[in-house]
């Protein structure tokens, strides 16, 4: 009797290129809604932009040196990128995975579910930078950018998007419906959302609780992208893109060993 | 090659427990490079579960396993490079046309458009989807896409073929189109392992079976051999109300009967008496050579499973 360790039992995933096709297949799909989706990539932000920058900025008026529009158009980036990447990696993720069973044909080839995670995850962190690309284009038109290092926000929010993609993917190794993800959103993104940031500075919030939003990824890199959206220079850069890296690793290893042992039961 | 003279799948004793539930319980199979092998069983009797252990898609709990000289589930991924797989449920891709599903699924193989050359098309020729190349796949009729997900698994020329129930859903042409698919596969040289419901199919298929049942393969032999080593060679039968009557009327007979739902099978090599005690009770009959249907309900009892 032999009782082999097989993927199922290892706890330590083994990323390769095979993520490519996964990938690939994802963006194949995209392509044919990509006008929708684009106009989705801008329509909402932009929205959020005069509602917020126009509407309340006018109550607002300057944030530090910044004008609020200026002060949020830079949050809405980052918080754009999360909510892309995140509902891309629950909600489309388990579609395929339960739904239409797009993951078992791929089970079926040689793939290994190593590669289908990191094939979900980078693909979902692909879709921020869309979202990011197209938050930016319309802030460039605005006349709301500081000038063309706004560029270099673009990998930072990559990483962002495979942060918030990882972590995404294991509340999707737990779920068995899409209910579930309700509580993701309300006990994570939300507080998440407001405390970190984006929609004012962090120092208006007790210092207790800007500590707690310092442990989660999205503080972070608004820390990073803000400065770099408005011609600033960012701070501390290694230790808030270390941040995100980690939770990008960390989420990945622990949800490819969910997966792991969800699919190959 | 050297590799070829391995058995297409070596399995020995694998056990697969679900909730401390052995589903597979202790699998012995020996299935011949160029043959097509049949695995059935009645609902729940552990053949998916089987075929996804011969796939490395869930690990024995014990059990020794090569599949085309391939230890598994160590080397699962490097083996399904050179297997194809029916799965038992459709999981083409919706949002892609006909061809696109090939091209796409040959992706995961690690094969390019460009490496196919006439590959796709003789495929599609195959699956006899050449006119519907361009249909998305909600629009094809089941048969469709059976034959779509039959194409789709021969995309890397596999040696091995495992199909899960290829068939079950198809109107009797869609299936005899299957039967004629997969008869050419295995002229091709190609091993199939195969599950089925159908007795028909197993019988004109296959040239081996194992007859599952509980976890436990129960019987394994060529579809003749079973049923002769495992029956009478007649079968008296009775229908409706013969079949209500025949209890009393056949008491302290020494014959050898089955009831199975609103039918009495009666078994005999030599079936004259048997039909003359039939006919003294009034009762009428039907007589057939025994075959693997009878040999099937013999051998996994005759209680609805789920
Ligand atoms: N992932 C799983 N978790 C728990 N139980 C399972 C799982 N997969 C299969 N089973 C159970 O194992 C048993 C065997 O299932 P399996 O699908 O192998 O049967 P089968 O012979 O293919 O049946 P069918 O003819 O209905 O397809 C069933 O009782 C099933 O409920
Ligand atoms: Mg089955």
């Amino acid at each position: 009797m032999n009782t082999p360790r097989g993927p199922a039992q290892r706890w330590l995933p083994r990323p390769s290129l095979r993520f490519i096709p996964v990938w690939r297949r994802n963006l194949l799909v995209w392509r044919r809604l990509m006008i929708p989706s684009i106009l989705g990539h801008f329509g909402e932000p932009v929205l959020y932009l005069l509602a917020f920058g126009y509407g309340l900025g006018a109550l607002i008026g300057q944030v530090g040196e910044m004008e609020y529009i200026v002060f949020i158009a830079s949050g809405i980036v980052c918080s754009s990128a999360m909510f892309t990447s995140t509902f891309e990696a629950l909600y489309s993720a388990y579609t395929r995975m339960e739904t239409q069973q797009t993951w078992a044909a791929m089970l079926g080839a040689p793939l290994d579910v190593d590669d289908i995670v990191l094939g979900e995850a980078i693909w979902a962190a692909s879709k921020s930078l869309v979202s990011a690309t197209a938050i930016l284009i319309v802030a460039g038109v605005l006349g709301l950018l500081g000038g063309w290092q706004a560029l270099l926000a673009l990998p930072v929010i990559l990483l962002a998007g495979l942060a918030f993609a990882c972590t995404a993917l294991i509340v999707t190794a737990l779920s068995r419906s899409y209910d579930f993800f309700m509580y993701y959103f309300t006990l994570v993104l939300t507080p998440m959302l407001l405390l970190s940031g984006v929609f004012f500075p962090m120092e208006q919030l007790p210092a207790i609780i800007g500590t707690l939003a310092y442990l989660l990824p999205l503080a972070h890199v608004v820390e990073v992208v803000r400065p770099l959206v408005t011609g600033g220079v960012p701070e501390a850069v290694a230790l808030h893109l270390a941040v995100p890296a980690a939770y990008a690793v960390v989420s990945f290893i622990i949800a490819s060993r969910l997966f792991r042992r969800r699919l190959l039961g | 090659m050297a590799r070829d003279a391995d058995p297409a799948v070596a399995a020995e004793a694998l056990v697969k427990r679900y909730g401390g539930v052995a589903v597979v319980d202790g699998v012995d199979l020996a299935v011949r490079r160029g043959e097509c092998f049949g695995l059935l069983g009645p609902n729940g009797a552990g053949k998916t579960t089987t075929l996804r252990m011969l796939l490395g898609l869930t690990p024995p709990d014990s059990g020794r396993l090569t599949v085309l000289g391939e230890p598994v589930p160590q080397r699962a991924r490097e083996l399904r490079a050179r297997v194809g797989v029916v799965p038992q449920l459709d999981n083409l891709d919706p949002d892609f046309t006909v061809r696109e599903n090939l091209t796409t699924y040959a992706s995961y193989f690690g094969l390019r458009e460009r490496d196919l050359g006439r590959r796709i098309d003789e495929l599609l020729a195959f699956a006899a989807l050449d006119k519907r190349a361009s249909a998305r796949v909600p629009a094809l009729s089941g048969g469709m896409k059976r034959r779509l997900t039959l194409a789709r698994a021969l995309i890397n020329d596999p040696e091995l073929v495992v199909l899960d129930e290829p068939s079950t859903g198809l109107d009797p042409q869609a299936r005899q189109h299957i039967w004629q698919r997969l008869r050419q596969l295995r002229a091709d040289g190609r091993t199939l392992v195969l599950t089925t419901h159908y007795m028909e199919e197993a019988e004109r298929l296959c040239d081996r079976l194992a007859i599952m049942d509980r976890g436990v393969v129960v019987a394994c032999d060529s579809p003749e051999a079973l049923v002769e080593r495992h029956l009478e060679r007649y079968v008296v039968e009775l229908r409706g109300d013969a079949a209500r009557r025949w209890p009393a009327a056949g008491q302290g007979r020494d014959i050898h009967s089955r009831e199975v739902g609103e039918t009495v099978l009666l078994y005999a090599d030599e079936p004259e008496p048997v039909m003359a005690a039939v006919a003294a009770a009034g009762l009428k009959y039907l007589l057939r050579p025994a075959n693997l249907e009878d040999v099937f309900l013999r051998l996994t009892g005759h209680d609805i499973r789920e």
